[in-house]
């Protein structure tokens, strides 16, 4: 009897497998929020395997902020080619026609109006009812008690006190028209089990990921790279190459680099079995008050 | 630099081995629940320290623990809570150790939050129950007890905490285990286990306490860590529910889905529900390829040798071991929604893939989840459970929730407001004598409406249509 045994690993992925079909199946027009990022990379990998040998049945979208690293813009249009994906790119181009940018509108501005708003002006204009998205349970507090289809009304907005009750594996996909679902099917991976995946499935991820050599600036504390020529003169002068790494990928002026050696998926294991700072710790965006993320989520951002 | 990729290497190729347990707890808010699962990861040295950093702030201005670090400030995450004090919803977390990773599902205590409870523990392997040293078995562990013998959680910790404030009594502990067990005795868990501890103060938690010397069984974590959970799945009765069709090209028809119970091999004689075809399997496709044989809970895709219409919401199975047939069932129904049971009201049922209308027939009884008392009731509230008897508008195929999980499962969704207003564990089929007269089934009487016999065929083919959208309509 005990031949049949799942490890951990395969156990997730059955079950993310099993949501993102049920999604296929139960909407009209899902689509899947690609961030480029290793958790997107892991989601986007389960997607391909649910409906293999076929192609998989949903557009990815990517919100483009237009202050992402350009080496995330590279990798995201190379994969999407490569492995035959449907990308959809939308941005808030008014806001960035009006110069919004981190630089020049502060990190809560920037976000609220070229991630937030962009995403949601993208659902609507696609109309679509069910958004997949990355986020783990075990990254962030309020994300801890999300479900896994997380109900969203005519705003978007999440009601973490009134959520629908989710029992077994039977998900609940009945929605009014204009009203959604995000969809969360890493809700139960940890950030070990992505790289342990990673590792284990050869799934590519940006380079940004691997210590390499960087122009890199000191800003409030956190090690900003230079990636392009919009950052504001007064910081030019500053610019130092360090060996560096990035554990999450966003907005560059918004992202912080760690000093690193690790170049390789063991070694940056290691650095964060041995590390004492969580993850989101370099996003500058959850810092902003206490309760921020739970904040964002209710208006709408994941 | 070559030993530490090594040293790291091997602890990947462990870590990648580990199986994964899923666990439950409850207990009220002065238990110290939430002190218990925050010294399960902190000790397990999961919290990292800028967490710490955060929860030190957090201590000073609202803590409610005193001199010690208030672990339960890590686990409530949301800010509607912080400010009451209580754990309002479930909240999920993630610790491993060289032996297993842990899903836990923290859940509340209080009476009017039974739904997060049973939303917490319907994936769980095992459930932990506190109670207090001080006041023993009280009548909301016997509520979290009946709950979890109701979801069919096979391993089950009362884990009798504060036993410091007790001074460690072997007598204290040893009467609170016999009360336990008298009132357990009848709630068919198989493995019931019981620990003395201190999560405040770490005794019987991660290690055997010195101050328990008359204590001889295991802490707490070394029992999660062992307990052995891989025979718990059933294994016997093949069924494999539709979850997708796949055809990318003409050559491949493939049927998606998650093995719910039982072992599939390629040739097996399988036979489709409710067309009772048979085929055998031709292969079960992964995107790794083919694969000889699955089991739950594996999703995979299965072509067969003949060509069957199968569509999502229909099962796969073998054809010398069936489930039941039925469009009329019994479960024990836990009602979820604020708004009251409205018997009249025609629900969504969803059972493994398998989305069709529902009606309640009868209620039973309700049961007292304190007493265990049933009485006779005209609807179900909120947190309110009883046996319930419904017709559906298409044929489910089912088992008892008892023998299987995975197909005596279903949610019952509200109509109007699609929320989740109930969900249910089938008992099994309803006997014929207990249904609504002439099995409830709406008729079109055509002579009795005047309809000329010329319509026949016309509303013959509409009720066709209806049927396939879950609706079953006779014509007279």
């Amino acid at each position: 009897m005990s031949n049949y045994k799942l490890s951990h690993l395969q156990e997730l992925e059955a079950e993310s497998i099993h949501i993102i079909r049920e999604v296929a199946a139960e909407f009209e027009n899902p689509v899947m929020l690609y961030s480029i990022g290793k958790d997107s990379s892991v989601m986007v990998r389960l997607a391909e395997k649910a409906f293999a040998p076929g192609k998989v049945p949903f557009p990815l979208m990517h919100i483009d902020s237009k202050w992402k690293f350009r080496e995330m813009i590279e990798f995201r249009d190379r994969y999407a080619k490569e492995h035959g994906w449907n990308l959809i790119v939308e941005s808030n181009e008014e806001a960035f026609r009006a110069g919004v940018g981190p630089f020049t509108h502060g990190s809560k501005v920037h976000t609220d109006l070229m991630k937030t708003q962009a995403l949601l002006a993208a659902l609507d204009k696609h109309k679509f009812d069910a958004a997949f998205g990355g986020a783990r349970r075990d990254e962030e507090k309020s994300r801890a008690k999300e479900r896994i289809f997380s109900f969203r009304d005519k705003f978007h907005q999440w009601d973490p006190k009134n959520q629908r009750p989710e029992l077994w594996d039977i998900y609940n996909a009945r929605v009014h028209k204009g009203e959604s679902i995000r969809v969360f099917p890493l809700s139960n991976w940890t950030e070990l089990d992505i790289w342990q995946y990673i590792r284990l499935e050869n799934i590519p991820i940006v380079p940004l990921y691997y210590a390499k050599e960087r122009p890199i600036v000191e800003i409030d504390g956190n090690l900003i790279m230079a990636d392009d020529d919009r950052l504001p003169e007064q910081y030019r002068d500053k610019i130092q190459m360090r060996m560096v790494r990035f554990r999450t990928l966003g907005c560059w002026p918004l992202t912080g680099a760690v000093e690193s050696s690790a170049d390789t998926i063991e070694k940056i294991v290691e650095e964060m079995m041995t590390t004492t700072k969580s993850e989101r710790t370099t996003r500058v965006i959850d810092f902003d008050q206490e309760a921020s993320m739970e904040q964002k989520k209710r208006e709408g951002y994941f | 630099m070559e030993t530490t990729n090594l040293n790291i290497k091997e602890f990947l190729d462990r870590d990648e081995q580990k199986d994964l347990l899923r666990f439950l707890t409850a207990g009220s808010v002065d238990d110290g629940k939430s002190t218990l699962i925050g010294r399960l990861l902190f000790d397990s040295k999961k919290i990292y320290e800028d967490q710490l950093d955060a929860l030190e702030r957090d201590s000073k201005r609202v803590g409610n623990a005193g001199e010690h670090i208030d672990y339960a400030l890590l686990l409530d995450g949301l800010k509607a809570e912080r400010e009451q004090g209580i754990t309002i919803d479930v909240a999920y977390r993630y610790f491993s150790t060289n032996n297993r990773k842990f899903i836990i599902a923290d859940t509340p205590g209080h009476e009017q939050y039974t739904r997060n409870m049973i939303t917490g523990g319907s994936t769980a392997n095992a459930a932990v129950i506190l109670v207090d040293a001080r006041t023993g078995v009280i009548t909301q562990t016997r509520r979290h007890t009946y709950l979890i013998s109701l979801l069919g959680i096979k391993h089950l910790v009362l884990a009798v905490n504060k036993m410091d404030l007790v001074d460690f009594d072997e007598n204290v502990f040893n009467k609170i285990v016999s009360d336990f067990n008298a009132f357990v005795a009848d709630l068919n868990i198989p493995d019931v286990y019981c620990i003395p501890l201190s999560a405040l103060e770490g005794d019987n938690v991660v290690a055997k306490s010195p101050r328990t010397p008359w204590y001889s069984g295991k802490c707490l974590l070394d029992y999660l860590e062992t307990v052995p959970i891989d025979l718990d799945r059933n294994y016997d009765d093949f069924r494999y529910p539709v979850q997708y069709v796949l055809r990318p090209n003409l050559d491949f028809r493939g049927f998606c889905g998650k093995v719910a119970s039982g072992v599939v091999r390629r040739g097996d004689e399988v036979m489709a529900l409710p067309s009772r075809k048979t085929s055998h399997v031709k292969s079960i496709v992964t995107y790794e390829g083919e694969i000889e044989e699955a089991f739950p809970p594996m999703c995979v895709t299965i072509t067969l040798e003949d060509e069957i219409d199968i569509s999502r919401g229909e099962m796969i199975v073998k054809p010398d071991n069936l489930p039941t047939e039925s469009r009329n069932f019994e479960a024990m129904l836990v009602w979820m929604d604020e708004e009251p049971m409205d018997v009249s009201k025609q629900f969504f049922i969803k059972q493994t893939t398998n989305t069709t209308r529902a009606r309640i027939d009868n209620i039973k009884y309700r049961v007292d989840v304190n007493t265990m008392e049933r009485s006779n009731v005209e609807l179900l509230k909120l947190n309110e459970i009883g046996r319930v008897v419904f017709t559906t508008g298409k044929e489910l195929f089912f088992d008892p929730y008892h023998t299987n999980k995975q197909t005596g499962a279903f949610i019952l969704i509200d109509p109007i407001t699609n929320n989740t207003s109930a969900v249910g564990m089938i008992i099994g089929k309803v006997d014929a004598g207990e249904l609504v007269g002439d099995d409830a089934i709406a008729t079109i009487d055509l002579s009795a409406l005047g309809i000329d016999e010329s319509h026949r065929p016309a509303i013959e083919k509409v009720c066709e249509q209806l049927k396939r959208q879950g609706l079953t309509i006779k014509i007279k």
